[in-house]
Protein backbone atom coordinates (compact mmCIF):
# COMPACT_ATOMS: atom_id res chain seq x y z
CA UNK A 1 0.00 0.00 0.00
CA UNK A 2 2.29 2.90 1.26
CA UNK A 3 5.09 1.45 0.04
CA UNK A 4 5.44 4.93 -1.87
CA UNK A 5 7.03 6.09 1.56
CA UNK A 6 9.04 3.39 1.22
CA UNK A 7 9.97 3.59 -1.87
CA UNK A 8 10.42 7.45 -1.31
CA UNK A 9 12.92 7.21 1.71
CA UNK A 10 14.51 4.26 -0.21
CA UNK A 11 15.33 5.84 -3.51
CA UNK A 12 16.48 9.00 -1.33
CA UNK A 13 19.80 7.57 -0.11
CA UNK A 14 21.38 6.61 -3.56
CA UNK A 15 20.31 9.26 -5.57
CA UNK A 16 21.72 11.63 -3.25
CA UNK A 17 24.74 10.02 -2.70
CA UNK A 18 26.79 12.03 -5.50
CA UNK A 19 25.21 14.65 -4.70
CA UNK A 20 26.88 17.47 -6.35
CA UNK A 21 28.09 19.94 -3.36
CA UNK A 22 30.27 18.52 -0.59
CA UNK A 23 28.51 17.28 2.32
CA UNK A 24 27.45 20.35 4.31
CA UNK A 25 29.36 23.24 5.91
CA UNK A 26 28.64 26.66 4.36
CA UNK A 27 29.64 28.64 7.32
CA UNK A 28 28.39 31.62 4.83
CA UNK A 29 24.71 32.59 6.48
CA UNK A 30 23.40 32.25 9.55
CA UNK A 31 19.66 31.24 9.89
CA UNK A 32 17.59 32.34 7.05
CA UNK A 33 13.83 30.53 6.88
CA UNK A 34 12.71 29.21 3.40
CA UNK A 35 12.09 29.17 0.35
CA UNK A 36 15.62 30.64 -1.38
CA UNK A 37 17.18 27.34 0.42
CA UNK A 38 13.90 25.22 0.10
CA UNK A 39 14.04 24.05 3.81
CA UNK A 40 16.07 26.40 5.29
CA UNK A 41 19.98 26.67 6.19
CA UNK A 42 20.76 25.63 10.07
CA UNK A 43 22.86 27.80 12.73
CA UNK A 44 26.10 27.63 10.72
CA UNK A 45 24.48 28.31 7.53
CA UNK A 46 24.07 24.71 6.13
CA UNK A 47 21.64 24.19 3.45
CA UNK A 48 19.14 22.12 5.02
CA UNK A 49 17.71 19.88 2.78
CA UNK A 50 21.53 18.72 1.26
CA UNK A 51 22.13 17.72 5.13
CA UNK A 52 18.92 15.88 5.18
CA UNK A 53 19.45 13.78 1.98
CA UNK A 54 23.13 13.30 3.05
CA UNK A 55 21.65 12.33 6.44
CA UNK A 56 19.38 10.12 4.91
CA UNK A 57 22.69 7.68 3.84
CA UNK A 58 23.79 7.86 7.76
CA UNK A 59 20.21 7.24 9.43
CA UNK A 60 19.03 4.75 6.73
CA UNK A 61 22.62 3.11 7.07
CA UNK A 62 22.46 2.87 10.51
CA UNK A 63 19.03 0.97 10.75
CA UNK A 64 20.31 -1.28 8.08
CA UNK A 65 23.13 -2.31 9.87
CA UNK A 66 21.21 -2.68 12.68
CA UNK A 67 18.77 -4.72 11.55
CA UNK A 68 21.74 -7.03 9.88
CA UNK A 69 22.75 -7.26 13.52
CA UNK A 70 19.27 -8.04 14.35
CA UNK A 71 18.78 -11.04 11.86
CA UNK A 72 22.27 -11.89 12.22
CA UNK A 73 21.88 -12.37 16.51
CA UNK A 74 18.43 -13.16 16.28
CA UNK A 75 17.80 -15.70 13.23
CA UNK A 76 20.22 -18.42 14.30
CA UNK A 77 19.14 -17.85 17.98
CA UNK A 78 15.22 -18.29 17.44
CA UNK A 79 15.96 -21.38 14.75
CA UNK A 80 17.62 -23.21 16.53
CA UNK A 81 15.95 -23.25 19.16
CA UNK A 82 12.66 -23.84 17.30
CA UNK A 83 13.69 -26.39 15.24
CA UNK A 84 15.79 -28.32 17.38
CA UNK A 85 13.83 -27.57 20.99
CA UNK A 86 14.65 -29.43 23.87
CA UNK A 87 17.36 -28.35 25.80
CA UNK A 88 18.64 -26.33 23.65
CA UNK A 89 15.32 -24.33 23.29
CA UNK A 90 15.18 -24.02 27.10
CA UNK A 91 18.63 -22.91 27.06
CA UNK A 92 18.83 -20.28 24.19
CA UNK A 93 14.81 -19.33 25.11
CA UNK A 94 16.04 -18.60 29.02
CA UNK A 95 18.85 -16.92 27.58
CA UNK A 96 16.46 -14.54 25.52
CA UNK A 97 14.12 -13.80 28.19
CA UNK A 98 16.99 -12.48 30.07
CA UNK A 99 17.23 -10.49 27.35
CA UNK A 100 14.35 -9.12 26.84
CA UNK A 101 13.78 -8.28 31.00
CA UNK A 102 16.03 -4.95 29.70
CA UNK A 103 13.58 -2.45 28.79
CA UNK A 104 14.30 -1.63 24.87
CA UNK A 105 16.50 1.52 25.10
CA UNK A 106 18.28 0.94 28.18
CA UNK A 107 19.66 -2.49 26.66
CA UNK A 108 20.71 -0.43 23.46
CA UNK A 109 22.20 2.54 25.47
CA UNK A 110 24.23 -0.16 28.13
CA UNK A 111 25.42 -2.06 25.20
CA UNK A 112 26.44 1.87 23.54
CA UNK A 113 27.96 2.84 26.76
CA UNK A 114 29.87 -0.75 26.66
CA UNK A 115 31.11 -0.23 22.94
CA UNK A 116 32.00 3.75 22.96
CA UNK A 117 30.36 6.23 20.73
CA UNK A 118 30.06 6.35 16.78
CA UNK A 119 27.38 5.20 14.62
CA UNK A 120 28.80 1.69 14.44
CA UNK A 121 28.01 1.20 18.01
CA UNK A 122 24.90 2.86 17.91
CA UNK A 123 23.94 0.32 15.10
CA UNK A 124 25.41 -2.89 16.97
CA UNK A 125 23.80 -1.62 20.15
CA UNK A 126 19.88 -1.16 18.74
CA UNK A 127 19.93 -4.00 16.52
CA UNK A 128 21.15 -6.29 19.75
CA UNK A 129 18.69 -4.60 21.70
CA UNK A 130 16.35 -5.78 19.23
CA UNK A 131 17.28 -9.37 18.68
CA UNK A 132 15.57 -11.04 21.29
CA UNK A 133 12.28 -9.75 20.34
CA UNK A 134 13.16 -11.37 16.88
CA UNK A 135 14.12 -14.29 18.41
CA UNK A 136 11.40 -15.27 19.87
CA UNK A 137 9.16 -14.53 17.02
CA UNK A 138 11.56 -16.94 14.74
CA UNK A 139 11.34 -19.21 17.22
CA UNK A 140 7.74 -19.59 16.73
CA UNK A 141 7.91 -19.81 13.13
CA UNK A 142 10.08 -22.33 13.29
CA UNK A 143 8.12 -24.75 15.92
CA UNK A 144 5.27 -24.03 13.67
CA UNK A 145 7.24 -25.74 10.74
CA UNK A 146 8.98 -28.15 13.14
CA UNK A 147 5.46 -30.10 13.30
CA UNK A 148 4.74 -30.46 9.88
CA UNK A 149 4.83 -33.37 8.09
CA UNK A 150 7.18 -33.02 5.50
CA UNK A 151 9.95 -32.45 8.26
CA UNK A 152 8.76 -35.47 10.01
CA UNK A 153 9.32 -37.31 6.69
CA UNK A 154 12.87 -35.46 6.05
CA UNK A 155 13.82 -37.30 9.52
CA UNK A 156 12.26 -40.42 9.12
CA UNK A 157 14.27 -40.63 5.69
CA UNK A 158 18.07 -40.22 7.64
CA UNK A 159 18.59 -36.34 7.06
CA UNK A 160 20.80 -34.97 9.89
CA UNK A 161 18.84 -32.42 12.03
CA UNK A 162 21.04 -29.63 10.95
CA UNK A 163 20.24 -30.93 7.22
CA UNK A 164 16.84 -30.13 7.92
CA UNK A 165 17.01 -27.32 10.04
CA UNK A 166 18.88 -25.83 6.63
CA UNK A 167 16.82 -27.58 4.03
CA UNK A 168 13.18 -27.55 4.87
CA UNK A 169 12.42 -25.23 8.23
CA UNK A 170 14.25 -22.70 7.03
CA UNK A 171 12.60 -22.20 3.90
CA UNK A 172 9.77 -22.48 5.01
CA UNK A 173 9.69 -19.78 7.88
CA UNK A 174 11.07 -16.96 5.71
CA UNK A 175 7.71 -14.89 5.18
CA UNK A 176 6.82 -14.13 8.66
CA UNK A 177 10.25 -14.00 9.26
CA UNK A 178 10.66 -10.62 6.88
CA UNK A 179 7.31 -9.51 7.71
CA UNK A 180 8.62 -9.10 11.12
CA UNK A 181 11.96 -7.74 9.82
CA UNK A 182 10.64 -4.95 8.44
CA UNK A 183 8.77 -3.86 11.96
CA UNK A 184 11.84 -4.05 13.47
CA UNK A 185 13.16 -1.68 11.10
CA UNK A 186 10.88 0.91 12.08
CA UNK A 187 12.09 -0.33 15.70
CA UNK A 188 15.84 -0.10 15.14
CA UNK A 189 15.68 3.30 13.21
CA UNK A 190 13.51 5.04 15.54
CA UNK A 191 15.56 3.85 18.59
CA UNK A 192 18.88 4.40 16.70
CA UNK A 193 17.67 8.31 16.06
CA UNK A 194 16.97 8.64 19.40
CA UNK A 195 20.74 7.39 20.77
CA UNK A 196 21.92 9.88 18.35
CA UNK A 197 19.65 12.57 19.47
CA UNK A 198 20.67 12.21 22.97
CA UNK A 199 24.22 12.42 21.68
CA UNK A 200 25.41 9.44 22.67
CA UNK A 201 26.26 8.62 18.97
CA UNK A 202 27.64 10.34 15.86
CA UNK A 203 30.06 13.34 16.45
CA UNK A 204 28.43 16.55 16.73
CA UNK A 205 27.86 18.03 13.36
CA UNK A 206 27.58 14.94 11.64
CA UNK A 207 24.04 14.93 9.81
CA UNK A 208 22.25 11.91 10.66
CA UNK A 209 18.65 13.01 11.51
CA UNK A 210 18.24 12.14 15.29
CA UNK A 211 21.24 14.22 15.65
CA UNK A 212 20.02 17.22 13.36
CA UNK A 213 16.96 17.20 16.00
CA UNK A 214 19.23 18.35 18.95
CA UNK A 215 21.02 20.82 16.72
CA UNK A 216 17.70 22.73 16.64
CA UNK A 217 16.50 22.37 19.80
CA UNK A 218 17.92 26.07 21.11
CA UNK A 219 16.55 28.19 18.89
CA UNK A 220 12.72 26.51 18.59
CA UNK A 221 11.12 29.29 18.93
CA UNK A 222 13.16 31.67 16.01
CA UNK A 223 14.15 28.64 13.40
CA UNK A 224 11.65 25.45 14.09
CA UNK A 225 12.41 24.34 10.58
CA UNK A 226 16.03 22.96 11.64
CA UNK A 227 14.44 20.58 14.31
CA UNK A 228 11.28 20.23 12.32
CA UNK A 229 12.33 18.53 9.14
CA UNK A 230 14.56 15.86 10.04
CA UNK A 231 12.04 14.75 12.51
CA UNK A 232 9.01 14.64 9.80
CA UNK A 233 11.48 12.82 7.87
CA UNK A 234 12.19 10.34 10.56
CA UNK A 235 8.63 9.85 11.47
CA UNK A 236 7.67 9.01 8.06
CA UNK A 237 10.41 6.53 7.21
CA UNK A 238 9.22 4.81 10.82
CA UNK A 239 5.73 4.87 9.33
CA UNK A 240 6.81 3.65 5.89
CA UNK A 241 9.02 0.20 8.05
CA UNK A 242 5.74 -0.08 9.96
CA UNK A 243 2.86 -0.02 7.22
CA UNK A 244 5.52 -1.97 5.13
CA UNK A 245 5.69 -4.60 7.94
CA UNK A 246 2.06 -4.60 8.44
CA UNK A 247 0.77 -4.91 5.01
CA UNK A 248 3.66 -7.44 4.36
CA UNK A 249 2.33 -9.64 7.29
CA UNK A 250 -1.56 -9.28 6.36
CA UNK A 251 -0.10 -10.89 3.20
CA UNK A 252 1.22 -13.71 4.72
CA UNK A 253 -1.22 -14.40 7.05
CA UNK A 254 -3.67 -16.95 5.11
CA UNK A 255 -1.47 -19.79 4.36
CA UNK B 1 -3.97 -23.36 46.24
CA UNK B 2 -3.35 -19.55 45.37
CA UNK B 3 -0.14 -19.15 46.93
CA UNK B 4 0.61 -22.31 45.25
CA UNK B 5 0.06 -20.39 42.06
CA UNK B 6 1.39 -17.63 43.00
CA UNK B 7 4.82 -19.68 44.33
CA UNK B 8 5.16 -21.68 41.23
CA UNK B 9 4.76 -18.21 39.13
CA UNK B 10 8.01 -16.54 40.99
CA UNK B 11 9.87 -18.76 39.98
CA UNK B 12 10.37 -18.10 36.51
CA UNK B 13 10.77 -14.28 36.88
CA UNK B 14 13.07 -14.72 39.93
CA UNK B 15 15.68 -17.18 37.46
CA UNK B 16 15.01 -14.41 34.26
CA UNK B 17 16.57 -12.09 37.14
CA UNK B 18 19.11 -14.12 38.01
CA UNK B 19 20.46 -14.59 35.04
CA UNK B 20 20.08 -10.83 33.10
CA UNK B 21 22.10 -9.52 36.46
CA UNK B 22 24.68 -11.93 35.89
CA UNK B 23 24.86 -11.24 31.90
CA UNK B 24 25.07 -7.69 32.67
CA UNK B 25 28.06 -8.31 35.40
CA UNK B 26 29.89 -10.35 32.63
CA UNK B 27 29.26 -7.56 30.33
CA UNK B 28 30.52 -5.05 32.33
CA UNK B 29 33.19 -6.82 33.26
CA UNK B 30 35.20 -7.50 30.69
CA UNK B 31 34.58 -4.05 29.31
CA UNK B 32 38.07 -2.45 28.69
CA UNK B 33 39.07 0.40 31.39
CA UNK B 34 37.90 0.42 34.53
CA UNK B 35 37.73 3.06 37.05
CA UNK B 36 41.16 2.83 39.20
CA UNK B 37 42.92 3.39 35.46
CA UNK B 38 40.34 6.31 34.49
CA UNK B 39 40.56 8.28 37.36
CA UNK B 40 43.97 8.37 38.52
CA UNK B 41 45.59 8.25 35.05
CA UNK B 42 44.08 11.74 34.79
CA UNK B 43 45.61 12.85 37.49
CA UNK B 44 48.55 11.56 36.21
CA UNK B 45 49.29 8.63 38.82
CA UNK B 46 51.58 5.87 38.62
CA UNK B 47 51.23 2.16 37.94
CA UNK B 48 51.81 1.59 41.82
CA UNK B 49 48.91 3.98 42.67
CA UNK B 50 46.98 2.49 40.18
CA UNK B 51 46.95 -1.23 41.87
CA UNK B 52 46.57 0.06 45.53
CA UNK B 53 43.34 1.32 44.22
CA UNK B 54 42.29 -1.25 42.00
CA UNK B 55 42.72 -3.47 45.37
CA UNK B 56 40.75 -0.79 47.55
CA UNK B 57 38.04 -0.99 44.79
CA UNK B 58 38.23 -4.78 44.67
CA UNK B 59 38.80 -4.99 41.08
CA UNK B 60 41.60 -7.77 41.65
CA UNK B 61 39.77 -10.56 42.82
CA UNK B 62 39.69 -12.99 40.83
CA UNK B 63 36.22 -13.65 38.65
CA UNK B 64 33.97 -16.18 40.94
CA UNK B 65 35.20 -13.79 43.70
CA UNK B 66 33.74 -10.37 42.28
CA UNK B 67 30.70 -12.42 41.00
CA UNK B 68 29.52 -13.42 44.38
CA UNK B 69 30.22 -10.38 46.23
CA UNK B 70 28.46 -8.38 43.29
CA UNK B 71 25.20 -10.58 44.02
CA UNK B 72 25.54 -10.41 47.35
CA UNK B 73 25.54 -6.67 47.24
CA UNK B 74 22.66 -6.43 44.39
CA UNK B 75 20.44 -8.26 46.95
CA UNK B 76 21.25 -5.86 49.65
CA UNK B 77 20.25 -3.05 47.60
CA UNK B 78 24.00 -2.13 46.83
CA UNK B 79 24.58 -1.33 43.10
CA UNK B 80 28.20 0.05 43.77
CA UNK B 81 30.41 3.39 44.34
CA UNK B 82 30.03 5.29 41.13
CA UNK B 83 33.47 6.18 39.65
CA UNK B 84 32.73 9.88 38.67
CA UNK B 85 30.52 11.22 41.99
CA UNK B 86 32.00 8.66 44.50
CA UNK B 87 28.56 8.19 45.64
CA UNK B 88 26.57 5.02 46.49
CA UNK B 89 24.85 3.77 43.13
CA UNK B 90 21.34 3.12 44.72
CA UNK B 91 21.23 6.40 46.71
CA UNK B 92 21.99 8.45 43.43
CA UNK B 93 19.41 6.09 41.31
CA UNK B 94 16.87 6.82 44.27
CA UNK B 95 17.31 10.46 43.97
CA UNK B 96 16.29 10.59 40.78
CA UNK B 97 13.48 7.85 40.50
CA UNK B 98 10.38 9.91 41.79
CA UNK B 99 10.33 12.45 38.78
CA UNK B 100 10.90 9.21 36.72
CA UNK B 101 7.67 7.19 38.02
CA UNK B 102 5.86 10.61 37.89
CA UNK B 103 6.50 10.76 34.53
CA UNK B 104 5.61 6.96 33.74
CA UNK B 105 3.03 7.14 35.49
CA UNK B 106 1.58 10.16 34.04
CA UNK B 107 2.17 8.93 30.43
CA UNK B 108 0.88 6.03 31.27
CA UNK B 109 -2.55 6.86 32.57
CA UNK B 110 -2.94 9.17 29.31
CA UNK B 111 -1.91 6.17 27.40
CA UNK B 112 -3.80 3.67 28.66
CA UNK B 113 -7.25 5.79 28.40
CA UNK B 114 -6.34 7.40 24.74
CA UNK B 115 -5.40 3.99 23.76
CA UNK B 116 -8.52 1.82 25.09
CA UNK B 117 -10.85 4.91 24.00
CA UNK B 118 -9.43 4.81 20.41
CA UNK B 119 -9.13 0.88 19.64
CA UNK B 120 -13.28 0.35 21.35
CA UNK B 121 -14.01 3.25 19.14
CA UNK B 122 -12.58 1.76 16.23
CA UNK B 123 -13.54 -1.88 16.77
CA UNK B 124 -17.29 -0.56 17.61
CA UNK B 125 -17.62 1.26 14.12
CA UNK B 126 -15.11 -1.41 12.63
CA UNK B 127 -14.68 -0.44 8.90
CA UNK B 128 -16.02 3.05 8.58
CA UNK B 129 -14.32 6.00 7.98
CA UNK B 130 -14.08 5.98 11.90
CA UNK B 131 -12.07 3.17 12.33
CA UNK B 132 -9.72 4.11 9.58
CA UNK B 133 -9.07 7.76 11.16
CA UNK B 134 -8.55 6.63 14.73
CA UNK B 135 -6.18 3.38 12.80
CA UNK B 136 -3.94 5.57 11.46
CA UNK B 137 -3.72 7.74 13.86
CA UNK B 138 -2.60 5.15 16.15
CA UNK B 139 -0.35 4.04 13.46
CA UNK B 140 1.20 7.50 13.82
CA UNK B 141 1.59 8.16 17.00
CA UNK B 142 3.35 4.97 17.72
CA UNK B 143 5.86 5.86 14.73
CA UNK B 144 6.49 8.99 15.70
CA UNK B 145 9.39 9.35 17.71
CA UNK B 146 9.00 10.90 20.83
CA UNK B 147 11.88 13.46 20.97
CA UNK B 148 10.18 15.25 17.89
CA UNK B 149 6.56 15.18 18.90
CA UNK B 150 8.03 16.64 22.10
CA UNK B 151 9.98 19.46 20.68
CA UNK B 152 6.88 19.99 18.47
CA UNK B 153 4.48 19.86 21.42
CA UNK B 154 7.27 22.47 22.93
CA UNK B 155 6.98 24.31 19.90
CA UNK B 156 3.28 25.29 19.83
CA UNK B 157 1.95 24.87 23.60
CA UNK B 158 5.05 26.47 24.89
CA UNK B 159 6.60 29.00 23.01
CA UNK B 160 3.61 29.70 20.68
CA UNK B 161 0.97 29.67 23.03
CA UNK B 162 2.66 30.22 25.84
CA UNK B 163 0.01 28.14 27.65
CA UNK B 164 2.66 25.54 29.34
CA UNK B 165 6.38 25.72 30.49
CA UNK B 166 8.88 24.11 28.35
CA UNK B 167 11.22 22.77 30.81
CA UNK B 168 12.23 22.16 34.23
CA UNK B 169 10.32 20.21 36.89
CA UNK B 170 7.97 20.95 40.19
CA UNK B 171 4.70 21.50 39.39
CA UNK B 172 1.92 20.09 37.77
CA UNK B 173 1.65 22.12 34.83
CA UNK B 174 5.51 21.11 34.23
CA UNK B 175 4.35 17.62 34.17
CA UNK B 176 1.53 18.34 31.22
CA UNK B 177 3.77 18.47 28.20
CA UNK B 178 5.67 15.85 28.55
CA UNK B 179 2.94 13.13 29.65
CA UNK B 180 1.27 14.06 27.23
CA UNK B 181 4.12 13.54 24.41
CA UNK B 182 4.88 10.02 26.17
CA UNK B 183 1.19 8.97 26.16
CA UNK B 184 0.63 9.83 22.54
CA UNK B 185 3.19 7.39 21.54
CA UNK B 186 2.01 4.46 23.81
CA UNK B 187 -2.25 5.41 23.26
CA UNK B 188 -1.18 4.33 19.58
CA UNK B 189 0.30 1.14 20.11
CA UNK B 190 -2.60 0.28 22.82
CA UNK B 191 -5.30 1.28 20.59
CA UNK B 192 -4.26 -1.25 17.72
CA UNK B 193 -4.28 -3.98 19.94
CA UNK B 194 -7.04 -3.12 22.24
CA UNK B 195 -8.95 -2.77 18.74
CA UNK B 196 -7.88 -6.18 17.50
CA UNK B 197 -8.76 -7.98 20.90
CA UNK B 198 -12.50 -6.38 20.92
CA UNK B 199 -12.64 -6.92 17.10
CA UNK B 200 -12.11 -10.71 17.92
CA UNK B 201 -14.17 -11.19 21.09
CA UNK B 202 -17.21 -9.04 19.42
CA UNK B 203 -16.88 -12.23 16.52
CA UNK B 204 -17.85 -14.65 19.17
CA UNK B 205 -20.37 -16.70 19.87
CA UNK B 206 -22.01 -15.76 22.91
CA UNK B 207 -21.81 -11.99 22.05
CA UNK B 208 -23.65 -12.60 18.89
CA UNK B 209 -25.91 -15.04 20.65
CA UNK B 210 -26.60 -12.29 23.47
CA UNK B 211 -27.43 -9.61 20.62
CA UNK B 212 -29.58 -12.20 18.68
CA UNK B 213 -31.39 -12.22 22.07
CA UNK B 214 -32.19 -8.80 21.88
CA UNK B 215 -29.97 -7.14 24.82
CA UNK B 216 -29.33 -3.39 23.65
CA UNK B 217 -26.12 -2.99 22.19
CA UNK B 218 -24.50 -0.82 25.50
CA UNK B 219 -24.62 -3.44 28.14
CA UNK B 220 -23.61 -6.19 25.66
CA UNK B 221 -20.79 -3.74 24.96
CA UNK B 222 -19.64 -3.26 28.81
CA UNK B 223 -20.29 -6.15 30.23
CA UNK B 224 -19.27 -9.73 28.06
CA UNK B 225 -17.17 -7.76 25.60
CA UNK B 226 -14.64 -5.72 27.58
CA UNK B 227 -13.70 -8.52 30.57
CA UNK B 228 -12.32 -10.95 28.56
CA UNK B 229 -11.09 -8.24 26.39
CA UNK B 230 -9.02 -6.39 28.64
CA UNK B 231 -7.33 -9.73 30.12
CA UNK B 232 -4.57 -9.40 27.40
CA UNK B 233 -4.41 -6.11 27.15
CA UNK B 234 -3.03 -6.20 30.48
CA UNK B 235 0.02 -7.85 29.45
CA UNK B 236 0.36 -5.62 26.62
CA UNK B 237 0.48 -2.59 28.54
CA UNK B 238 3.17 -4.34 30.97
CA UNK B 239 4.78 -5.49 28.45
CA UNK B 240 4.81 -1.59 26.86
CA UNK B 241 6.42 -0.47 29.91
CA UNK B 242 9.19 -1.35 28.64
CA UNK B 243 9.36 1.32 25.92
CA UNK B 244 7.57 3.62 28.24
CA UNK B 245 10.87 3.78 30.69
CA UNK B 246 13.06 4.19 27.52
CA UNK B 247 10.53 6.39 26.53
CA UNK B 248 10.83 8.41 29.47
CA UNK B 249 14.28 8.73 29.60
CA UNK B 250 14.24 10.25 26.14
CA UNK B 251 11.43 12.46 26.94
CA UNK B 252 13.38 13.76 29.81
CA UNK B 253 16.30 14.52 28.00
CA UNK B 254 13.95 16.67 25.39
CA UNK B 255 11.91 18.77 28.39
CA UNK B 256 14.99 18.82 30.15
CA UNK B 257 13.33 17.04 33.42
CA UNK B 258 15.35 15.74 36.33
CA UNK B 259 15.01 12.37 36.25
CA UNK B 260 17.10 8.88 35.51
CA UNK B 261 17.27 9.87 31.94
CA UNK B 262 19.44 12.69 32.89
CA UNK B 263 21.37 10.10 35.02
CA UNK B 264 21.85 7.95 32.71
CA UNK B 265 23.15 9.88 30.01
CA UNK B 266 25.59 11.79 31.78
CA UNK B 267 26.87 8.12 33.06
CA UNK B 268 27.71 6.85 29.84
CA UNK B 269 28.79 10.08 28.18
CA UNK B 270 31.38 9.75 31.31
CA UNK B 271 31.52 6.10 31.43
CA UNK B 272 30.86 5.96 34.79
CA UNK B 273 30.03 2.28 34.25
CA UNK B 274 28.53 1.44 37.53
CA UNK B 275 25.95 3.66 37.09
CA UNK B 276 25.03 2.81 33.78
CA UNK B 277 24.80 -0.74 35.28
CA UNK B 278 22.49 0.25 38.54
CA UNK B 279 19.88 1.89 35.93
CA UNK B 280 19.68 -0.98 33.55
CA UNK B 281 19.32 -3.63 36.21
CA UNK B 282 16.89 -1.67 37.82
CA UNK B 283 14.96 -1.35 34.95
CA UNK B 284 15.23 -4.94 34.20
CA UNK B 285 13.83 -5.22 37.73
CA UNK B 286 11.26 -2.63 37.69
CA UNK B 287 9.82 -4.21 34.00
CA UNK B 288 10.02 -8.08 35.24
CA UNK B 289 8.00 -6.95 38.41
CA UNK B 290 5.79 -5.23 36.39
CA UNK B 291 5.01 -8.06 33.92
CA UNK B 292 4.80 -10.27 36.86
CA UNK B 293 1.98 -8.04 38.21
CA UNK B 294 0.10 -8.28 34.99
CA UNK B 295 0.55 -11.95 34.97
CA UNK B 296 -1.39 -12.20 38.53
CA UNK B 297 -4.07 -9.85 37.88
CA UNK B 298 -4.70 -11.46 34.69
CA UNK B 299 -4.90 -15.20 36.59
CA UNK B 300 -7.39 -13.22 38.68
CA UNK B 301 -9.68 -11.78 36.07
CA UNK B 302 -10.13 -15.11 34.36
CA UNK B 303 -9.54 -18.26 36.68
CA UNK B 304 -8.94 -20.62 33.58
CA UNK B 305 -5.67 -19.22 33.33
CA UNK B 306 -4.39 -20.42 36.55
CA UNK B 307 -4.11 -23.91 35.73
CA UNK B 308 -1.09 -23.40 33.37
CA UNK B 309 1.93 -24.54 34.47
CA UNK B 310 4.85 -22.52 33.68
Amino acid sequence: MWLALVCLAAILAPILAPHGPGVTNTAASLQPPGPNYWLGTDLLGRDLLIRLLWGSRWTLGMALGGLAVTIGVGLPLGIMAGAFGGWVDTVLMRLVDALLAFPGLLLAMAVVSLLGSGIGAVAIAVGFAAAPGYARVVRTAAVEVRTELYVEAAHSVGCTPWRILVRHIFPNTITPLIAFAATQLGWVLLNGAALNFLGLGVAPGTPEWGAMLVEGRNFLRDAPWVSAFPGLALTLTVLAANLLGDSLQRAFEPR
Amino acid sequence: MWGRYIRRRLFQPAFVLWLAATLTFLAFYFTPGDPAQTLLAASGAGPAEIAQRRAELGLDAPLPVQYIRYLVNLLQGDLGQSWLHGRSVARMIGEQLPPTIELSLAAMIIGVFLGFALGILAAIRQGTWVDTLTTTLAVVGLSTPTYWTGLLVILFFSLYLGWLPSTGDGSFQHLILPALTLGFALAGAIARLVRARVVEVMGRQYVLAARARGIMPRPVLFIHILRPAIAPVLTVIALQFGFLLGGAVITESVFARPGLGKLAIEAILWRDLQVVRGVVILGAVVYVLVNLLADLAQAWLNPRLRDELT
